[in-house]
């Protein structure tokens, strides 16, 4: 029954369209990408990074971006990695990694997590209306991430530059990370 | 401008104060409309209205006036509103900025200010003694509720509480710095300029609208050669155009707690006149600090004697900052009672003003010789060897009675207010929260920072380092860093008492208060030694001595040292009693900051939920989940839409979402030897393409949780959890993980949001869902119950599940989020041109009790093993290991007459059963009754025609066929034990 | 608020990341099966709760997400020391010991204030 006329379903955000802030930052729903955590060893750290076309950080807080991908470090063995281009069905990082051809473990979390950006001068401040850690440039400089409190929920926070953010965020906890974003981004204003 | 049209009040003093006249705000207070200049407190605006008695006191409902012109202030306590929604009671009027517009009223009196029937209580005193609320209200139990609780409540009892949601909005924001400097007086501008020229990232904190501190009430200083004030402001604008500083004014540091971190409010609105919408009306700000210095000064102290409480009685700085800051005199007549220096400074800056000073009384024979001889040189009249005995005037002071210490002879003066200095107490507040340890200063008679527990460090007056020179040079060094700063003062002070001065008792029967706001006295002290109290501690619970709002910053010395006297012990033996946050009160609002409306707590939202809506759902509350409840149709309450939705889901087949439901998935060449550790089952044996339902037990063989698992591939496991308890089982396997069993070579990911679950359940499934489905054999032979296969939905990578907890052929079809709408919706619109329905969690809950399919968590509690559950075909009685194998053996939870999951059928089948209902055997014995146990689950089921329950019940599987009883408060209902399947025992629906 | 250091992110960061895990070095018996009711008691049901100092588990649950063990006064809250699991408990260093015991005394206990007033 397979050519019974049944179309390709399409895709709808949780977060889609959706942007706003103040005069000090600026709100916005990232596009879809593709994600994948991804668990391994010290050992085959290299092998997957070769895999994956991007060097696997090992240093706490940091990550690394190549080829259209950005691997993040949540834990000594544990890393998110995004990669651009999420609208294709399929996963290629989960091939990628599969390719290997080492031990590791790769879990498809594209759809899991959704991303708000978050830039302006008052980027920082409007995180910190939620996030207890220590936001200055010489404590969290570009390219530093870390899984972490905002509010009432638990988030993954990646500086992409001096006063822009990406919040990674459990689809479902979406509009509460989107909404106390916007109140800090007020108060930020001010 | 004429000064006409402007009345600013009787009391200013033309050419004194800092204000500007031009600026100018209209305020109410009690009905009255007053002018006041912009940045007067509403203390001084009324102040120099000539208005003293602003409130009555709590217990004696006595008149009360301003005592301080700052955040110690005990009595004059406000309501301030803006609007109907915008009303604040308790607010101190030393502290709040008048703005235009505002509407002020008194507190704690009826029917009116200056007449309060209340204060009749001022005539009943002896009954209202320390210990009154103890003793009095001790017997009879049954008077509580009726008499003596409304009578105390109407009675006494602070402001209002508003009734009107709070119409403002609040703000909070974390903030790390390397320096955070409480107080921006002399001393802590000082470190903040030392600690910024180092490179430090530095938070300055003042509490007052402006920098200044003491400074306020000081005219005489020079700081580098510049007026004192003035410099303060100049270094404070200095400090905000540096990068690494940020100075928050009308901030409070209100809590100082563990490593570092610091609890502060920012008042942003509450002087403003129309605030913007965007402003929040506070600001919390939650602070984490490598070094703390605290330069939070010192307060001054009022002396203890007879009728010390009238209005227009307060202290000597108070006044001074009224004039020099304000610009208003606080009387035209001015007594002074002192035991202090500093008291004189203020006589000195009145009369020069052109206010009398009618005479200084000083309890000293020996004041500063300093001021002694500018006193002479002003002509004022000093009294050493003297005490203020007594007052007089009844809204408001107008004599002073003086007598020689120790002699009758008594004189009565004529004033129209009486300032007072005992000496000041060092602030002491916030290094006490931060657990350092004070130590007594016998010399000077003052508790002093001793031992430090935290990184910080204590300057200026705060730490009694009195002269300025020395407060420079400490606090250049807690900033660590080289600035210049040199200061000049015009007199160094000496002096100070703590107690009770010469006309407080001991045995008259006077009121000389130690505590205004709760109405404490020198005697209620003295009683409280008396009647047993020998400890700081329980000297204060028995008197509320210090207990008020105010946190006794006042009152705390003058009743230790009362009580040391009375105990014949030196103070430090005596003890003070801690100091605890927050330094004075914070609303409500500032500490919810954004966590309110619907920042209150994340509503999560399935993929479907808006189609669910345009459907007519109504949802319920699981966790923060949204759930799908039921879809009614027109004209159909819960109970009808129900019924229809459980029979067409056995008639037909219904569409459920099953988003919510938690999903782990378990990856590794280990995945099966970790789930055979976790489980009770064995999960080596499941071959890839096959589902197994699962039971997890806790190491006390406690059921903890259970779902269905695939497995997908040889390491690759797609594990489901109750929607409740996902988060806390992946914490419960990543700890077992972790920390027992390292070595395995598994991974963990939370995926339950990965996909959108969409269940279709009936006997209609297969043909629903078939033209949707490529990549896999659906047929019942190719793929029977419990299967599962990664497949293409409508072109989309999913993965299927052939499950079901309905007892009907069903499957769950996993698509990922994103795609969850577009499948539901055509997969709904097929089903429904066939006849089926949406159903929701209700329904879900029925027809699952229809099979007796339990809920982990609704039909058990914690305390039940799988056995007691009927779930003993899931523990596998081969494996060597698992969490729970050693608990499920304990003799408590292998004996016989456990309580046991079994059905119950009502004799009167249209009878539900209440969940929670307790269940005896004999409905006729007496109480208490011996319990059986108790209903889990209880429904109307359409399909059956009747009621069925689930229910725990002693022995239960022993007893089916018994009658037993649920007796309720107006009747008694008589059930028949049976087993737990009441729809399709057979069994067969499930593989059709 | 406690800031609490990981030894896996090698940084303090807010106690709002962590969940405390219960007392440390409490192993799971490899024979769990055998062992008689009173060992296993002993190994599920009870606890020292000491006052002063104790070794805890912790996770960084918003963090890393990894468990890990400290030293902690349980009296000043003072962390003496953290470090990764399945190492062997530590041994306190004499410094960090000798702070522990001067704010056991400083600090307000309960014996401290109210205790002795009784
Ligand atoms: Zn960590």
């Amino acid at each position: 029954m397979v050519d019974s006329g049944i179309e390709m379903a399409t895709r709808t955000s949780s977060l889609f369209g959706l942007h706003g802030g103040s005069s000090a930052v600026r709100l916005e729903a990232a596009p879809a990408a593709e994600r994948i955590s991804l668990r391994v060893h010290a050992e085959n750290v290299s092998a997957l990074s070769g895999a994956l076309g991007v060097d696997l950080p090992v240093k706490p807080k940091t990550s690394a971006s190549a080829n259209g991908r950005t691997a993040l470090w949540l834990g000594p063995d544990e890393w998110l990695v995004i990669g651009e281009g999420g609208y294709d069905i399929g996963n290629s990082l989960m091939q990628a990694a599969a390719n290997s051809g080492a031990l590791h473990s790769a879990t498809d979390v594209s759809h899991r997590n959704v991303a708000i950006l978050v830039s302006g001068p008052g980027a920082a401040a409007a995180i910190n209306a939620g996030c207890p850690q220590d936001l200055s440039l010489k404590a969290f400089p570009v390219g530093a991430c870390s899984r972490t409190i905002f509010g009432k929920i638990e988030i993954v926070l990646l500086r992409t530059a001096e006063d822009a953010f990406r919040v990674e965020v459990w689809r479902s906890f979406s509009d509460y990370a989107f909404g106390l974003l916007a109140e800090g981004a007020r108060d930020a204003a001010l | 401008m004429s000064g006409s049209s402007k009345n600013l009040g009787a009391f200013r003093i033309q050419g004194a104060g800092r204000l500007t006249p031009a600026r100018t705000a209209r305020f109410t207070f009690d009905g009255k409309s007053y002018t006041a200049m912009e940045g007067d407190s509403v203390a001084s605006a009324l102040l120099a209205h000539g208005v003293h008695l602003l409130g009555r006191s709590f217990k004696y409902h006595r008149p009360r006036g301003v005592l301080s012109a700052g955040p110690e202030e005990p009595n004059a306590l406000l309501d301030v509103s803006r609007d109907a929604s915008r009303r604040q009671p308790n607010v101190r009027a030393t502290v709040q900025e008048v703005f235009d517009g505002a509407k002020i009223a008194s507190q704690n009196r009826w029917p009116s200010l200056a007449f309060d029937i209340g204060s009749f209580n001022d005539l009943l005193s002896p009954f209202f003694a320390a210990g009154f609320y103890y003793k009095t209200f001790m017997w009879p139990r049954a008077a509580w509720h009726k008499l003596y609780e409304p009578f105390i409540r109407r009675a006494a009892g602070l402001g209002e509480a508003p009734k009107e949601e709070d119409a403002d909005h609040y703000a909070g924001r974390y903030v790390h710095c390397d320096v955070l400097i409480a107080g921006a007086g002399i001393a802590g501008l000082t470190a903040a300029l030392s600690a910024a020229s180092t490179g430090a990232s530095v938070v300055l904190v003042d509490e007052q609208p402006e920098v200044g501190g003491a400074l306020h009430a000081d005219a005489a200083t020079t700081i580098d050669g510049q007026n004192g004030y003035d410099w303060a402001q100049a270094t404070a604008a200095k400090l905000k155009a540096m990068p690494n500083v940020a100075v928050l004014n009308r901030t409070t540091v209100f809590g100082y707690y563990n490593h570092g971190f610091l609890g502060l409010v920012e008042r942003v609105t509450d002087h403003v006149a129309r605030p913007g919408k965007d402003l929040p009306r506070e600001r919390l700000w939650q602070v984490r600090a490598k070094k703390v210095v605290l330069a939070t000064g010192s307060i001054e102290r009022h002396m203890v004697f007879a009728n010390n409480d009238r209005p227009g009685i307060m202290l000597a700085s108070a006044a001074r900052t009224f004039l020099n800051h304000h610009g208003v005199a606080v009387g035209r007549r001015i007594g002074v009672y002192t035991a202090h220096d500093s008291a004189y400074e203020a006589a000195f800056d009145l009369k020069r003003a052109g206010v009398t000073i009618v005479a200084i009384v000083d309890s000293r024979e020996k004041p500063g010789e300093a001021v002694l001889a500018e006193a002479r040189s002003l002509g004022i009249d000093v009294l050493t060897g003297h005490a203020v005995t007594n007052t007089g005037g009844r809204r408001r002071i107008n004599s002073m009675t003086v007598a020689r210490n120790g002699n009758f002879d008594v004189r009565k003066m004529p004033v129209d207010a009486l300032i007072v200095s005992a000496g000041w107490t060092p602030s002491v507040h916030l290094f006490s929260q931060s657990r350092g340890k004070l130590r007594f200063d016998e010399q000077n008679q003052r508790f002093l920072p001793d031992i430090y527990a935290q990184n910080c460090v204590s300057v200026g007056a705060c730490n009694g380092t009195d002269d300025l020179a020395d407060l420079i040079d400490e606090a250049i060094r807690a900033g660590s860093g080289s600035v210049a700063v040199s200061g000049e003062n015009r007199f160094e002070w000496t002096g100070g008492m703590i107690g009770a001065a010469e006309s407080a008792g001991p045995e008259h029967a006077v009121k000389a208060f130690v505590d205004f706001q709760h109405d404490v006295t020198a005697k209620d002290i003295r009683l409280a030694v008396r009647e047993g109290m020998h400890s700081i501690e329980h000297i204060k619970r028995f008197t509320t001595n210090g207990m008020a709002s105010d946190q006794g910053k006042l009152s705390n010395m003058h009743g230790l040292a009362i009580a040391a006297e009375m105990l014949g012990r030196p103070i430090p033996q005596v003890g003070l009693t801690t100091f605890r946050a927050p330094y004075t009160p914070v609303t409500y609002g500032t500490l919810v900051a954004h966590s309110r409306g619907d920042l209150f707590d994340p509503a999560r939202k399935t993929p479907m939920h808006d189609l669910e809506t345009a459907e007519g759902a109504e949802f319920e509350d699981v966790g923060n989940w949204k759930r799908a409840w039921y879809y009614p149709q027109r004209g159909e309450d819960m109970f009808a839409a129900v019924n229809r939705e459980c029979k067409t889901v056995r008639d037909v087949a219904g569409v459920f979402n099953g988003s919510t439901l938690g999903k782990i998935e378990v990856v590794g060449p280990d995945a099966a030897k970790f789930l055979n550790l976790l489980y009770t089952n064995a999960w080596d044996t499941l071959k890839p393409g096959k589902a197994r339902y699962g039971i997890m037990t806790r190491e006390d063989g406690f059921v903890y949780d259970d779902g269905v698992v695939g497995r997908l591939a040889e390491d690759r496991f797609h594990v489901t959890t109750t929607t409740g308890g996902a988060p806390r089982v992946l914490h419960h396997m990543e700890d077992y993980l972790q920390t027992e069993f390292p070595d395995l070579r598994v991974w963990l990911t939370s995926t339950t949001e990965q996909w959108a679950v969409i269940a279709v359940q009936g006997p209609k499934a297969r043909e629903i869902i078939q033209p949707f489905v490529e990549g896999v054999d659906i047929s019942n032979e190719a793929f029977p119950h419990m299967s599962v296969a990664e497949c293409q939905v409508m072109g989309v990578p999913s993965r299927l599940f052939r499950v079901s907890f309905t007892g009907e052929l069903g499957y769950e079809i996993n698509v990922p989020a994103d795609y969850g709408p577009a499948v539901w919706k055509a997969i709904w619109e097929r089903a429904k041109s066939m006849g089926a329905c949406l159903y929701g969690t209700e329904s879900m809950h029925v027809l699952r009790a229809e099979k007796g399919y339990i809920i982990v968590g609704q039909d058990t509690d914690g305390t039940v093993t799988p056995n007691d559950a009927g779930l003993d075909w899931a523990v596998s009685k081969k494996k060597m290991d698992f969490v729970g194998i050693r608990g499920l053996k304990r003799p408590d939870l292998v004996r016989d007459g456990r309580k046991q999951l079994v059905g119950l059928i009502t004799k009167s089948p249209n009878i539900v059963l209440e969940e929670g209902g307790q269940i005896v055997a004999d409905p006729n014995q007496p109480k208490p009754m011996k319990m059986l146990g108790h209903v889990t689950s209880a429904y109307w089921s359409e399909n059956c025609g009747r009621s069925i329950a689930l229910a725990l019940v002693a022995g239960g599987r022993s007893r089916i066929g018994e009658t037993l009883y649920v007796p309720l408060k107006d009747k008694t209902i008589a059930v028949e034990v049976t087993d737990m399947v009441f729809f399709d025992k057979e069994g067969g629906r499930i593989h059709g | 608020m406690l800031l609490i250091h990981c030894p896996y992110c090698e940084e303090d960061r807010s106690e709002l990341e962590f969940r405390w895990a219960g007392e440390a070095h409490i192993a799971r018996p490899e024979n769990i099966a055998a062992i008689s009711d009173e060992e296993f008691a002993e190994f599920f049901f009870l606890r020292n709760n000491e006052k002063g100092l104790t070794y805890e588990r912790w996770r960084h649950i918003h963090g890393c997400g990894r468990f890990f063990n400290a030293a902690r006064d349980t009296v000043s809250d003072r962390f003496l020391m953290t470090y990764k699991a399945g190492m062997p408990k530590q041994p306190i260093p004499v410094m960090e010991k000798a702070v522990a015991i001067a704010e056991e005394k400083t600090v307000e206990t309960w014996e401290a204030t109210e205790g002795d007033a009784r």
